[in-house]
């Protein structure tokens, strides 16, 4: 490998700027390790040529003196849920294998307009719905570290491509975690943002109350520079608002005086023994450096996975309801009629997780179950968004594992797919409250495996969670064990 | 609860998803294994508390009524299944 994709993104957009590397350099050096990797199965799609058009945009505008823009011609990647014009946007799905979209993301302009260069679009669990991204139709994402193991999911292509330095940072998706978990599984940063600071249009819809763009960094700086590039109101997105911080990557490393939440339901007597030492020597880590940690309770923790696979699952049946074979997409023609095209498009071009959460959102919003299940669930949100908020309150972050364990066997848990929904534990409530979270990693187990703790801040609190993650960082010194 | 074959057979017409019978199998023990979790959510009392749709209490949001530039017709009809011309081509709707 090209020594120079080991440096972080901050330090890379550095080089560039001061012309001790040129963008075009950098972004032959990712796509040489880009076609290295392949085996990790990491990318959907590769866009060489327009990549490097715009790292050469870049070289040119630092030649005459013009600002190349924060991300200057520097190489990052895009889940391929999230679209972009001109280049295909599978959501690693049958059903768009061949789309391409006649519009940017709004993030992607953005990426663009920093001066980006998008090098590829990455890997994914079909529609975003996984913990492994073992559910492509590209096939599965194999971890860096350990090919037997997967990279988390959903976002797993983006994750496992900025660990295996494929590129310097890369934009993934979080509904209920497939941010964060991957991040964790394959030892990088990886924040899922506030809901609202960053616009969903153009990001394929999952789930839309709970669905949120972020960044995948190798260091918490990496993926603050990033979060400048992505926060902003968005006239195209509603539901998107104006960042409360000018900057974020200009963070100062700070934990004296934080005050750190810990739930004991976070911390279960059956939770992995390497998780629980990692985490505790994290925070024992904290508090050496002046954190004040603080007992408190999320009581309604344990119904929070239940009520993410009502919502999550009846919001995907009403958003994948579009893919009909009509406008795009694949198409089943061979049947008679209207009613055939729509069937036999949807049997033939989804997958079997997709399918089951079609039939579970439309079982929860049927009628008769609509009150028990839908009206419930929405309600024991309000509840767990209330908890969360409480708990904050009194703390600047509260701490969790990222995830139960570490990356787990690639297959073991396709044979049973509901036993890989408990992977989200720690990180669906986040998405139900809509607060920001970082993962960060914090060590590894007895294989050698990376381990993620999750710091959940209060809502628009990103700055502060950098800051304490930043400084974790420092003492930690990145990847190393604590 | 036990999700029946009569009622996958129901959510599947309205998702329209045909299913094989292996997969009908295989969804009625997935159902009624979901069904059985979510359950959990029985044990939280939510007499006095109101639905949450969305974090956000924004209500609608405008922008101002100003003519931009639509998609050009041949970028979108480019993605199209089957086409003639400028129009998708569809199987007769109504007879």
């Amino acid at each position: 490998m090209n020594n120079l994709l080991q440096m972080p993104l901050t330090e890379a957009v550095k080089a560039v700027k001061s012309k001790k590397v040129s963008a075009v350099e950098l972004t032959r050096a990712s796509l040489g390790r880009i076609a290295e990797c392949k085996e990790l199965n990491n990318f959907i799609t590769v866009c060489a040529e327009s990549a490097l058009a715009a790292a050469a945009e870049a070289d040119k505008k630092i030649a005459l003196g013009g600002d190349p823009g924060p991300l200057a011609g520097v190489p990052v990647a895009v889940k391929d849920n999230i679209s972009t014009k001109g280049i295909r946007t599978t959501c690693a799905s049958k059903f768009l294998q061949n789309y391409v979209p006649p519009f940017d993301a709004s993030v992607v302009t953005a990426l663009r307009n920093a001066g980006a260069s998008i090098v590829g679009k990455t890997n994914m669990d079909e529609f975003a719905m996984g913990s492994g991204s073992e559910n492509s139709y590209f096939g599965a994402v194999k971890n860096f570290r350990e090919r037997s193991r997967v990279a988390g999911g959903s976002s797993g292509g983006s994750a496992n491509a900025v660990a295996a330095c494929e590129v310097f940072a890369a934009l993934g998706s979080d509904t209920g975690g497939s941010i964060r978990q991957p991040a964790a599984y394959c030892g990088v940063a990886g924040l899922k943002p506030t809901y609202s600071l960053v616009s969903r249009y153009g990001l394929i819809a999952f789930a839309s109350s709970l669905d949120q763009i972020g960044p995948l960094g190798r260091t918490v700086r990496d993926c603050a520079l990033m979060l400048d590039v992505l926060a902003f109101a968005d006239p195209r997105d509603s539901t998107s608002v104006p960042r409360p911080q000018k900057t974020y990557s200009d963070f100062v490393p700070r934990v004296k005086g934080k005050r750190i939440g810990i739930a004991k339901e976070f911390f279960p007597d059956t939770l992995n023994a390497d998780v629980r030492k990692r985490l505790n020597a994290a925070v024992a880590a904290l508090e050496g450096a002046g954190a004040v940690v603080k007992e408190t309770s999320i009581k309604s923790f344990n119904a929070a996975l239940a009520t993410y696979y009502v919502l999550s699952s009846a919001e995907a049946a009403s958003n994948l309801a579009r893919f009909d074979g009509i406008k795009y997409g694949y198409s089943d023609r061979s049947g008679d009629g209207l009613t055939d095209i729509y069937f036999k498009s949807r049997t033939g071009g989804f997958g079997d997780e997709v399918k089951r959460r079609i039939m579970t959102g439309n079982y929860v919003l049927s009628s008769g179950y609509y009150d028990a299940y839908y009206l419930k669930a929405s309600k024991v949100r309000t509840l767990i968004k209330r908890e969360y908020e409480d708990a904050l309150r009194d703390c600047d972050a509260l701490i969790c594992p990222t995830a139960p364990s570490s990356a787990f066997k690639a297959g073991k848990k396709t044979s049973d797919h509901t036993q890989v929904y408990l992977e989200d534990v720690y990180t669906v409530p986040v998405n139900i409250a809509g607060l920001p979270a970082l993962s960060v990693p914090c060590g590894t187990d007895g294989g050698g495996m990376p381990i993620g703790m999750q710091l959940i801040g209060k809502a628009f609190d990103e700055k502060n969670l950098f800051e304490l993650a930043g400084a974790f960082e420092e003492i930690t010194g990145g990847n190393a064990d604590v | 609860m036990k999700v029946t074959r009569k009622e996958v057979e129901r959510i599947a017409a309205l998702g329209r998803l045909e299913l094989s019978e292996e997969q009908k199998r295989e969804m009625e023990a997935h159902l009624s294994g979901m069904t059985e979790h979510f359950k959990m959510l029985d044990a939280v009392d939510t007499s006095s508390v109101p639905p949450t749709a969305h974090i956000l209490d924004k209500v609608n949001v405008l922008r101002p009524d100003k003519a931009e530039p639509s998609f050009e017709r041949d970028a979108l009809l480019a993605n199209a299944p089957e086409r003639d011309g400028e129009c998708y081509i569809v199987p007769r709707a109504v007879e």
